[in-house]
């Protein structure tokens, strides 16, 4: 999810800067980074206790690691008003808990994204934020990512199978510290729902009459926006994972199936069907302006992340926001009820000069408690560690949470699945584009130019 | 000339060759009228230049070509990089869908900028240069945009153009309706929408080259065919025009150069996808990001830059040609 992360509201403004924002990345991080080298470290306070000192078992750092304390520096994507504040909240958290001061470099979101090969390159800062599934092997089997399988032998009771697997690099090691994740359903609004009378639809034949009935009110069924080119990837993907299961979804992601699979094929062509109820002018729409509908009364429902409640703006309309995971289409693969639940979280880069402050950085943020903080300001997502006080949950949170937990298989988004030179704007993201544009088209041909562009890349790492 | 007997000039003060000055020859001595500090200054501002130049523009030029025959991903060192040879250009050619879309569009591009933008901002130029009342204000509106960076243009546009809250389609009635219009969104009308929002742009920048080009032009010429009877196209175009052919190249080339790297205003409507692919666009794609085809990238910048080649060449050829008037 090239710009789809759950904190980012602001898609249309990134005006590239090129070399001058790859300039200014490096710069800021290596002046962040000279400037905590010399702070003087704060002492471990009595209460930190477990936390703060795994300075002992340093399973990959470098040689002349300091003491755990110190700065640890951060960069961090987290550019938006309110998630910055939350996130500046954890690290003030994090401070009171171990004395272990951080340093945060915020960099605009999609600019962190287009410049992190470099930054990971030239002078990172010791933690940043980063996303699970292919995204975070890459960086780790490009050597540009430390690795901490040492704190996941800590935090690993507080993470379910999926998360471990998640986090977990080519190697087998660990390198990846989940915090939160969220799901694609279906989201309507309830109050709307009830005063025409719908009910949500288990069946895709019970959501084409829902749909139906929707035209008939002079509504759009299913909002859509793909301007930005990775929404329609949400939708593909729930398809592909209803008709043929999550496994074919990885090994598809993975280039051991092919695009010109008959199966591939088939998941186009219901999507062709399924068209005439979603919005018919998706490419000129973002997905903020794709959410207003639905939240407006303009389209019956909207398939995305729940980060679209982020654009409810006004918490009553929030409260009246409610979800249902994408219909069955009556596959062998209805039972695993496989879902996009993409996750966000953090890694140490390979060049951390603290690594000890790091990991006790990691440490902390495989916490309920630092989840727990960061989600008080960001309920359209859910705390990734078991241990995250659940209690406080909004109703739209439980409701997340009962789906994700409801799901058999997880999966993370195609982008995040795949190799990004694959699904970046290059590819998928116009494929898709050409799709919604031409539904009409050859399939047979499209599929194979999909295939063809796939294989001209070159060997993955 | 060769007489010794009478020393030309005396040699300048800190150059320390007066024996040298009594023997030597005049044509000698005319050399050695550079000191050493002027040899110094000069080859200063020719050598700075000169280095700036080759370091930030041949070496990079030359680096993008050789890393064209490359696979790449960005990441470690230049060992990493393997020779794939003509694979990068093969695979733009047959395989990589995009390619003759942006080629196809930076060349419609170009049409629109010649044969519709660049004439009417001639048009606006020679209209304003009557005199007319409140040129200056018309000068002004013209030129505003030219201020704006195309991507600025580019969010002003997006808002005009929006399907359900942009100026055009309400103005039209058709805004919320199922027969709204959606600009930006529909391939091959998206061009065309960009293209109006681009020429808004261009035109008062040529409006401003060609006004200021028409301000030096004599008043007499005109007086002069004016009293050989010629009317007002006819001064135009027998006698204005042709005096201004340093101006024409200079609007030429430029409307050439600002076709062929548009890109900020493309990059910020939808990331120049959906049709309204570009050649430098494919370029940012391809270089940017988390596993950036840096090889691949490079190969699409050697084409942008041969067809770049062709204007340049015609441009330093008309300039340096020139010269000598």
């Amino acid at each position: 999810m090239a710009e789809s992360d759950s904190l980012r509201s602001v898609t249309r403004r990134q005006v590239l800067k090129g070399g001058a924002a790859l300039a200014a990345l490096g710069g800021v991080s290596a002046f962040i980074a000279a400037c905590g080298g010399g702070s003087t470290p704060a002492p471990s306070t009595g209460s930190a206790g477990g936390s703060s000192a795994p300075a002992a078992s340093t399973g990959g750092g470098g040689a002349s690691n300091p003491p755990a304390g110190g700065t640890v520096t951060f960069g961090s994507n987290y550019s938006d008003e309110v998630p910055k504040k939350a996130m500046q909240a954890v690290v003030d958290g994090f401070k009171a808990k171990t004395g272990i001061a951080v340093t945060v470099n915020t960099v605009e979101h999609g600019k962190f994204q287009d410049t992190i090969n470099a930054y990971l390159q030239a002078t990172p800062d010791d933690t940043f934020t980063w996303f699970a599934g292919y995204r975070m092997r890459f960086f780790a089997s490009q050597g540009l990512a430390t690795d901490i399988s040492d704190v996941w032998s800590k935090a690993a009771s507080k993470y379910s199978d999926a998360f471990k697997t998640a986090s977990t690099g080519d190697d087998g090691k660990q390198y990846f510290i989940p915090f939160y994740n969220y799901p694609w359903v279906v989201i309507y609004r309830k109050s709307f729902w009830q005063q025409k009378g719908y009910t949500i639809p288990k069946t895709i034949d019970e959501f084409k009459t829902l749909g139906d009935k929707m035209k008939t009110d002079g509504l759009t069924p299913l909002a859509f926006g793909d301007k930005d080119g990775w929404p329609a990837m949400g939708t593909f993907d729930i398809l592909n994972m209803r008709m043929n299961g999550y496994d074919f979804h990885v090994k598809l992601m993975a280039g051991k199936e092919k695009w010109t699979d008959p199966k591939t094929k088939a998941v186009f062509q219901k999507w062709a069907e399924l068209l005439p109820y979603f919005d018919k002018q998706p490419l000129g729409k973002t997905w903020q302006e794709a959410a207003q509908d639905m939240i407006n009364k303009k389209a019956g429902m909207y398939f995305l992340g729940t980060f679209a409640g982020e654009q409810a703006s006004d918490p009553a309309v929030h409260d009246d926001l409610d979800f249902f995971p994408f219909p069955t289409l009556g596959t062998q693969y209805d039972a695993e009820a496989a879902i996009d639940a993409p996750i966000d979280g953090f890694m140490v880069s390979a060049k951390a000069k603290n690594v000890d402050g790091a990991k006790a950085f990691m440490e902390y943020l495989a916490t309920g408690e630092a989840q727990g903080i960061f989600l008080a300001s960001s309920p359209n997502n859910v705390a990734a560690a078991k241990d995250a006080d659940t209690s406080k949950y909004t109703p739209f949170q439980k409701k997340m949470a009962e789906i994700i937990g409801g799901a058999q298989k997880i999966a993370q988004f195609l982008d995040r699945d795949t190799r990004p030179d694959f699904a970046g704007a290059n590819g998928m993201q116009g494929f898709l584009q050409n799709f919604l544009g031409t539904p009409t088209q050859d399939l047979d041909k499209f599929l194979s130019g999909i295939q063809s562009f796939y294989d001209t890349l070159p060997p993955a790492s | 000339m060769s007489d010794s007997s009478t020393p030309p000039y005396a040699p300048p003060a800190d150059s320390g060759g007066a024996s040298v000055a009594s023997r030597g020859k005049p044509r000698r001595r005319r050399y050695s009228l550079l000191t050493r500090r002027d040899k110094l200054t000069i080859g200063l501002m020719v050598g700075i230049p000169a280095f700036i130049h080759i370091f930030l523009i041949w070496i990079p030029a030359l680096g993008s070509v050789i890393l064209s025959f490359t696979s790449w991903n960005g990441i470690g060192g230049l060992d990493k990089i393997r020779w794939i040879g003509l694979k990068n250009y093969e695979n733009l050619v047959n395989v990589y869908q995009p390619f003759w879309p942006a080629v196809q569009h930076n060349l419609i591009w170009l049409a629109v900028f010649l044969f519709i933008a660049t004439p009417l901002g001639m048009l606006m130029a020679v209209i304003l240069d009557q005199n007319i009342r409140g040129t200056r204000i018309y000068q002004s509106v013209l030129y505003m945009p030219v201020v704006l960076s195309l991507a600025v243009v580019g969010l002003i546009w997006q808002l005009i153009y929006s399907p359900g809250q942009g100026f055009i389609n309400n103005a039209l009635g058709i805004a919320g309706t199922p027969d709204q219009i959606d600009w930006l969104g529909t391939k091959g009308l998206n061009l065309a929408a960009v293209l109006v929002a681009a020429s808004w742009r261009h035109v008062g920048y040529i409006m401003v080259l060609y006004l200021a080009g028409l301000k030096s032009v004599d008043n007499t010429l005109r007086e002069a065919a004016a009293i050989d009877g010629a009317n007002g196209r006819q001064t135009f175009l027998r006698v204005v025009f042709p005096v201004l052919a340093p101006i024409n190249v200079v609007v030429l080339v430029v409307t050439i150069i600002e076709s062929l790297r548009a890109f900020d205003i493309v990059y910020v409507i939808n990331k120049g996808l959906n049709g309204l692919e570009l050649l430098s666009v494919l370029i940012v794609t391809n270089l940017l990001g988390e596993a950036s085809l840096v090889g691949f990238g490079s190969a699409i910048a050697v084409i942008l830059l041969l067809i770049s080649i062709g204007p340049i060449i015609f441009y330093l050829y008309r300039t340096t040609r020139s010269q000598p008037q």
